[in-house]
């Protein structure tokens, strides 16, 4: 099951990625927005994480790429972000995404979410 | 209750504040002479000009003008019609603040204190969900308690981590904790309303970063000959000292660079040699690195070809760069050791040029131009100082690279480098 994870601060990837590897996700990662789309294309995710605030792009703008996307227009989004205002929340549930989480998350939250959406991919 | 004029608690007022009259009269537009005149009730007041003067003695203009019983029985009802569900016996406030004064000051005290703290609210949520530097320190602040909670939860519940995935957290967790005390005392100052440009959300370089990013790093004003702290006077983004003198040095060089290599001038033989590193310092007289520094910063609308550039300091301490698509500049983090920057460093004087492939996911090729100049001038009996700098261009000619490079060890793919000084988490994986 390969987990495309699309976020910027090193030391969450590395955290993300040690809690999913453990319980036997393939994690691969990207950290900028300008071409997280050919990242998403190159490496035919079953799920992806996704941060609001990238470098270059907008994990909204991604998200809206990725469901213009017919081979990734289901392909279940979790998108990960700091700014947990009530409109970011609504954007993101309008551009079709699967779980909305704030920042700080736990990771048991994380895993369980990303157990829960993978679970009929 | 004993009341006086409205002269004399102006009066009583200014003198508790240890102002002068003429300091309080200029401070509403009046001569002290006619000040005088009110406060011995010489002259009637009232309308603006009462209004005026609370203002200025820090009072509510009821306290002037109708005395402080009547200012608290004022304050009273306010508070009384805040408070729906209290059914307060409003027949009987005179009585009340007549008998219990010193329990009808505190009542307005506490109400007066829950209309400031409003406002405060007001004027943070409106900051919050408005001012963009402010939401990036929050983000930076999220950011970091993010990654903090996630490595330490991961230490709580792996209590059999191996040494080595131990020893790897334990050092993120010491990382992030420093960025976020740092953030956490930067975003303090802030929302403290310090004016202190010290206070800033963001390093000296962060902000002579984004003042470069505005312009462009492209100065019109300098290339027709403005002064230097003009174009620095202009600038909303230069807040601290620290980014002041950094970018009052890099635009004295541009200034420099700009004279002896105009424009238009520049453009044509940037043209004719093709971009010739060499050929353009032999043209103009000037060393190698202004050539590059001068290519770097003017707009691919001006020489049809995009640069990016790197200066450094000995320690290896990027002083300014300038990125260019495909071939990554760290931020924070210290910079590839490959880089043919870091080469020059090792060579003083010598210019390199060096055909790299840089380790993305595209694996792109530069062709990169260093060299290494003295820093001031050298003097008997101290250590000469260095800076490098590398200009880094598309590889058009398709030349074999000589090595791979990356942007930093943590992030870069290039397998058994000997230059590597931590683990890669795009290669170890976990």
């Amino acid at each position: 099951m390969r987990v495309l994870l699309i976020e910027d601060e090193p030391n969450i990837i590395e955290a993300i990625n040690f809690i999913l590897s453990r319980e036997g996700y393939d994690v691969v990662t990207h950290a900028n927005g300008h071409d997280a789309m050919d990242a998403v294309r190159d490496r035919a995710p079953n799920m992806i994480i996704l941060d609001v605030m990238l470098p270059g792009r907008s994990g909204f703008e991604i998200l809206e790429d990725i469901r213009a996307d017919q081979a990734f227009a289901q392909t279940p989004v979790l998108m990960l972000t700091a700014r947990g205002q009530t409109r970011d929340r609504e954007l993101a549930e309008k551009l079709g995404v699967s779980k909305f989480m704030t920042k700080p998350f736990a990771n048991s939250e994380v895993l369980e979410t990303v157990r829960t959406l993978t679970a009929n991919v | 209750m004993k009341d006086r004029s409205v002269g004399s608690r102006i009066r009583e007022r200014r003198i508790a504040l240890k102002m002068r009259q003429a300091d309080l009269a200029s401070s509403v537009g009046i001569s002290a002479s006619y000040l005088n005149l009110i406060e011995h009730d010489k002259r009637r007041i009232g309308g603006k000009l009462v209004v005026d003067i609370a203002g200025v003695l820090g009072v509510e203009s009821t306290l002037l003008s109708e005395g402080a019983e009547a200012a608290l029985i004022s304050a009273l009802r306010e508070a009384a019609n805040v408070v729906t569900d209290a059914d307060p016996e409003l027949e009987r406030i005179d009585e009340f603040a007549a008998r219990f004064p010193g329990w009808a000051n505190i009542i307005r005290s506490q109400y007066q204190l829950g209309l400031k703290l409003e406002r405060t609210v007001e004027t943070l949520s409106d900051r919050l969900a408005h001012d963009p530097e402010l939401a990036a320190a929050m983000h930076e602040v999220l950011s970091m308690v993010t990654a903090v909670h996630a490595t330490a939860g991961i230490l709580h519940e792996n209590r059999e981590l191996e040494p080595e995935w131990r020893a790897r957290f334990h050092r993120n967790l010491s990382e992030d904790s420093q960025r976020l005390a740092d953030s956490s005392q930067l975003l303090v100052n802030y929302l403290d309303g310090a004016k202190e440009a010290e206070t800033r959300l963001a390093s000296p370089r962060d902000e002579l970063h984004s003042f470069l990013g505005e312009a462009g790093y492209f100065f019109p004003g300098i290339e027709d000959g403005a002064d230097v702290e003009t174009v620095l006077a202009q600038s909303r983004l230069l807040r601290s000292k620290g980014a002041q003198f950094l970018a009052r040095e890099l635009l004295t060089d541009y200034a420099t660079n700009a004279r002896a290599m105009p424009l238009h001038e520049f453009q044509g033989a940037h043209r004719d040699t093709s971009g010739d590193v060499a050929a353009l310092a032999d043209r103009f007289d000037v060393s190698l690195a202004a050539v590059m520094r001068r290519m770097a910063f003017l707009p691919k609308s001006v020489l049809e070809q995009d640069y990016g550039l790197v200066k450094c300091d000995m320690a290896g301490t990027m002083i300014y760069r300038k990125e260019i698509r495909g071939f990554s500049l760290p931020r924070y983090s210290s910079a590839c050791p490959r880089w043919p920057l870091f080469h020059a460093l090792q060579r003083p004087g010598q210019p390199l040029v060096e055909v790299v492939e840089f380790a993305a996911r595209e694996m792109e090729q530069f062709k990169c131009f260093a060299v290494s100049e003295l820093q001031g001038r050298p003097q008997f009996g101290k250590e000469t100082t260095f800076t490098a700098t590398m200009l880094i261009t598309p590889n058009s000619e398709r030349l074999p690279p000589e090595g791979q490079v990356g942007a930093a060890c943590r992030i870069c793919s290039v397998e058994n480098c000997s230059a590597r000084r931590e683990p890669s988490i795009l290669v170890d994986g976990i």
